[in-house]
């Protein structure tokens, strides 16, 4: 196989090169994120349209499914939790910087503590949920007997629709603050010596020095901190459904849960609908993510 | 090069042409099952090693899947990747699929194997649209449970009207025993107690129509159902936190003697016998009268399997269906499971609770299959999170009813 000569579309390239080139090793990344991002994306908000069960025909009901979804007892009552769970969650980054301050010391077997406080996160989400639920379980339960050692009578968090959303949210946090504290504990690492050394003859010390030296250079961990804290309340679907499946009576819902109970659980099959609250849980979550993108082209413009 | 290439690659074609058809004389079936648990796995196991021995030629390969997941993955696999035979329910939990075209019918064979004689008592529940769209192989009663030491122990007798289940109820509250049991995470437990009620209180026929969506929830035959389940709730003779609580979960309960009574259906029996309980402890009786005059009706939830319409085999799947509907072959397969043939021409086996059961079902008026089968889907699931409402606080039931209603405007509009 001798090569052809085929000096028009050479010379072509060449001239093209440095223009194309870009898009070339684009390609690929922006192949995949239409494929399995932007396009469905764009069909959930078209199917949220749509009365459909899944396997009959789509039927066009318009914007059906939001109006009865702002008419939905348990769209508010998911969205209320939603707004607990963000609220409670906001916990995680102060709990888990406290931690990290406090292990950031050099002890014989510190690695070991580190270890054991970073645990909770390792374990899977499913194992943290069902830990918690024999913690909380009625008669046999270490929280309930304790309670009820406490006040003589044992509470059932997660069959007491006012508590069963902290109920889940605490356990929830256990991982969350873990997460938190090896974020700030990477970065107690890159904290400059010199300018706590320089703060310390200028006799900072205590709050002061947390709150105007360290703080100021974990800025980076704390953008972390709160942005997966943020995605992880807004997430929070695995503990629901293993911990409660949503009750008592559908009390300690979340938007996500509602959507997958909707939408692909054993009575739902109310695909357009549970579209339709993907696009609500959607929106709330562009908030966030416009503003977090917001910041980091910001910071990014100002050469942090 | 390339001709050797070709070459080789026309001899592997004629090879695969020469070998398929003594490939197809081979003829295979695939059964999607939801027997993950032991004894359903055997008896399918056992069922199709039967099949295969009296058919030969025919290969059934079984997929088992877990039996909660299943429900989700029979959606995709229908679509998706049809198998030949697949489990599924009786009643308004198969209309989805039948509406959709996802079921074969097959009238045909319920005509040429004379179904509607041997399969009767099931006919009703697998019939839409005057058509038959699968075979039932096991059915099995609800009643309630009760442990005889407790009943002893504290001179009760066994009641047969509600008066005296609540009587009973009184004096196990006075020795701090739970008079009833039950776990409702999950929430279909309560709904057993919703049939019950409301089969008791206003018979078969209101009830067939109330899940069938022709009567407001907001009715007041409705409201007297609710009146006398409170008289169970309000002085607090059911386990507190059954909300927490999965029916498993409950089960303890009844076996260390805390709770006397357990409303659940037969799968029940194995689990307390494995727990420690004997035909010495454990009892059964049938859900006491209310109304004076009702004509007794029961829940009793029928196992099906069905024909999918994408089934590459539907002569053998046939075979299969009529080979699983014989009396022969339901008397084996009940005989593992511990439950009720569907066939009137099978043999229950003698175990104490299926005696009683097939004697308490034969003798009722009417059988309904259970509130999230004879209800569609929706209304299933918002009505059984109302009925746990109602159970963990009675005094919500205005509420409840109403939000009921709204529901069943929607849904059945």
């Amino acid at each position: 196989m001798a090569p052809r000569t085929d000096a028009p579309r050479r010379s072509w390239w060449r001239q093209n090169q440095q223009r194309v080139a870009p898009w070339l090793f684009l390609a690929p990344g922006i192949l995949m994120f239409t494929v399995y991002v932007l396009w469905p994306i764009v069909d959930s908000l078209w199917l949220s349209f749509f009365d459909w069960d899944g396997l009959g025909t789509r039927e066009w009901v318009g914007t059906a499914n939001y109006a009865e979804l702002f008419d939905d007892d348990a769209f508010y009552t998911s969205l209320k939790n939603n707004v607990i769970w963000l609220v409670l969650y906001m916990l995680a980054p102060p709990a888990g910087l406290a931690i990290a301050i406090f292990l950031n010391q050099n002890v014989t077997g510190i690695r070991i503590y580190k270890s054991l406080f970073f645990f909770p996160f390792v374990i899977s989400q499913v194992v943290v949920g069902l830990m918690f639920s024999w913690f909380y379980a009625p008669n046999f339960g270490l929280f309930y007997n304790l309670i009820e050692w406490l006040t003589g009578t044992g509470v059932a968090v997660l069959a007491d629709e006012r508590f069963v959303t902290y109920g889940i949210i605490v356990a929830g946090l256990w991982p969350q603050i873990a997460y938190c504290m090896i974020l700030y504990l990477t970065g107690l690492n890159n904290i400059a010596p010199e300018q706590v050394e320089a703060a310390r003859l200028d006799g900072a010390r205590g709050w002061r020095m947390l709150w105007h030296v360290i703080l100021p250079q974990l800025r980076p961990a704390t953008f972390i901190a709160v942005v997966v804290t943020v995605i992880g309340a807004l997430r929070s679907f695995d503990l629901v459904s293993i911990m409660t499946n949503g009750g008592p009576y559908g009390t300690s819902r979340v938007l996500s849960f509602y959507m997958y109970e909707q939408a692909l659980s054993e009575y739902g099959y109310r695909m357009g609908y549970g579209a339709a609250i993907a696009a609500v849980l959607f929106a709330i979550m562009m908030i966030f993510i416009s503003g977090f993108i917001w910041k980091m082209v910001r910071d990014e413009r100002e050469g942090y | 090069m390339s001709v050797v290439t070709r070459t080789s690659l026309a001899l592997l074609m004629a090879g695969a042409a020469l070998t398929a058809p003594a490939a197809a004389q081979q003829r295979t079936l695939v059964f999607n099952t939801d027997a993950s648990d032991p004894a359903p796995k055997a008896a399918f196991d056992q069922l199709v090693a039967d099949f295969e021995a009296a058919n030969p030629d025919v290969k059934v390969t079984i997929n088992t899947f877990d039996h909660e997941g299943y429900k989700t993955a029979i959606r995709n696999f229908l679509t998706a990747d049809a198998p030949d035979l697949a489990n599924w329910y009786a009643g308004n939990r198969m209309a989805p699929f039948v509406e959709a075209g996802q079921f074969e019918d097959i009238s045909d064979i319920w005509a040429s194997e004379n179904m509607s004689e041997t399969l009767k008592s099931a006919e009703a529940s697998m019939t839409i649209d005057g058509k038959q769209w699968g075979v039932p192989y096991t059915y099995y009663q609800w009643g309630i449970y009760y442990n005889k030491s407790l009943f002893a122990e504290h001179g009760v007798e066994v009641p047969t009207t509600w008066e005296q289940f609540i009587a009973a109820c009184a004096k196990f509250k006075a020795a701090e025993i739970d008079c009833t049991t039950t776990g409702t995470s999950q929430l279909w437990p309560g709904a057993g107690w919703f049939d019950y009620m409301n089969l008791r209180t206003n018979g078969y026929d209101f009830h067939m129509a109330l899940t069938n969506g022709e009567i407001p929830w907001t009715d007041d035959r409705v409201r007297a159902t609710f009146t006398e389940w409170a008289k169970l709730i309000e002085p607090g003779y059911l386990t507190a936190n059954h909300a927490a609580l999965d029916w498993q979960d409950a089960m303890p309960l009844l076996v260390q003697g805390k709770a006397a009574t357990y409303l659940m259906g037969n799968f029940i029996v194995a689990p307390l016998k494995e727990a420690g309980m004997t035909d010495e402890t454990l009892g059964f009786f049938p859900f006491p009268e209310i109304t004076p005059g009702v004509p007794r009706a029961e829940d009793a939830p029928t196992d099906t399997v069905h024909i999918p319409i994408g089934a590459k085999n539907k002569e053998d799947a046939r075979k299969f269906l009529a080979f699983m509907a014989s009396a022969e072959a339901q008397t084996k397969i009940n005989a593992i499971l511990l439950q009720l043939p569907v066939n009137n021409q099978s043999e229950v086996v003698a175990d104490p609770f299926l005696q009683q059961g097939f004697e308490m079902l034969s003798t009722a008026s009417a059988l309904a299959q259970f509130f999230d089968r004879d209800a569609p889907p929706e209304m299933a699931k918002a009505g059984m999170e109302g009925f746990q409402e109602f159970m963990v606080k009675p005094e919500n039931v205005d509420r409840i009813l109403e939000r009921l209603e709204t529901a069943r405007a929607r849904i059945y509009n």
